[in-house]
């Protein structure tokens, strides 16, 4: 089940190794100038929680989730009163796609929580980095999430 | 499409200005070849010669938050710069030592005082730090420097005059000591 032991890398080939990705990913969503801002909060969320990675698999899949994210708080600061119905979106991984099908009708956030931790197998403080929230927020929506997914079981 | 180097630059320095960097680091040209230079809040902790390999030994005495930010080490890069133009003799830098151990420490202590353009013994050292027969000790210390040329173990040669051994390369020990004027022919005849 566990899955072998990667090294975290040093922050700089991490940022180097996903970064022009990232800023695709930011700039196709949101147009260029606004991107400049996003990527910034997407990597200075990274560099907020990177300490409190446990080990380096599945960090592509992490970054991409901050920066979905910080996208998501973009929007939701212009338009506040507008629902996001878009939920946010995972890679594609073999892990995820356990996971996929049984997560899809959850609320974004609940969802990203959940892949998260139980696909990717990462500690709440990077979740909560993730999410633009803290650990206790990242462990809520996880908790809640499942609660969810139980009920959802037995009816 | 791609990351400018501007947005780049602009994050590496939101990063470094919000206190969440371990290590800041850039690379600087020398006469010896391209050296990684790399600093934490304490001050100078590593000048190496394979910036890859260093980049890991970082995030491993440091921690993982190593990241690339050039203005940090504008003052140190300007130090060596004067240096290897012959224009300084000694350096007036802070320094971050904390992953050494004592006698290592000590060792490096000891090196320190060797002023500019004289050279020592591993014997002789082994001796200051008060261990005479712990040449090869020092040895060790010296090969595991991580501040080489600001503290200088390129002025530690064996007893016979010979230059005997460098973590960066002999040649590059020998073009350190031609710099600084160390003659070893006539200190070592």
């Amino acid at each position: 089940m566990m899955e072998a032991a990667v090294t975290i890398p040093p922050f700089e080939r991490f940022y180097a190794e996903h970064r022009d990705e990232v800023y695709r990913l930011l700039a196709r969503r949101m147009g260029r100038q606004r991107a400049e801002d996003a990527f910034q909060e997407t990597f200075l969320r990274a560099l907020r929680a990177y300490p409190a990675l446990r080990h380096g698999t599945h960090l592509r899949a992490w970054v991409l989730t901050i920066a979905r994210n910080v996208a998501v708080d973009a929007f939701r600061r212009e338009q506040p009163t507008v629902e996001l119905e878009e939920p946010i979106e995972l890679p594609r991984r073999p892990a995820f796609a356990q996971l996929e099908h049984l997560t899809d009708t959850l609320p974004p956030t609940e969802r990203a929580a959940v892949v998260l931790r139980y696909a990717y197998d990462l500690p709440y403080a990077a979740i909560g980095a993730a999410l633009g929230s803290s650990e206790d927020a990242a462990r809520q929506a996880a908790s809640a999430g499942v609660r969810r997914l139980r009920r959802r079981e037995t009816t | 499409m791609n990351v400018s180097t501007d947005l780049d630059r602009r994050f590496r320095e939101a990063a470094d200005r919000e206190g969440l960097v371990d290590v800041a680091y850039d690379l600087a040209d020398s006469p010896v070849g391209e050296l990684l230079v790399a600093v934490t809040g304490r001050g100078l902790c590593r000048i190496a010669y394979r910036p890859d390999d260093a980049l890991d030994e970082l995030a491993g005495d440091f921690g993982t938050r190593v990241l690339r930010v050039p203005r940090r080490v504008d003052r140190v890069r300007r130090e060596l710069d004067e240096y290897f133009e012959g224009r300084r003799r000694e350096f007036d830098l802070e320094l971050d030592l904390t992953p050494v151990g004592a006698f290592h420490r000590e060792a490096l202590d000891e090196l320190a005082r060797v002023p500019y353009g004289e050279v020592t013994t591993y014997g002789a050292l082994a001796a200051k730090v008060g261990h005479p027969k712990s040449a090869r000790a020092i040895g060790g210390a010296m090969n595991r420097n991580p501040i080489p040329s600001v503290l200088p173990c390129h002025r530690v040669v064996g007893s016979n005059g010979k230059l005997v051994g460098y973590a960066g390369g002999l040649e590059r020990k020998e073009l350190l000591l031609k710099l600084e004027g160390a003659l070893l022919d006539t200190l070592f005849p």
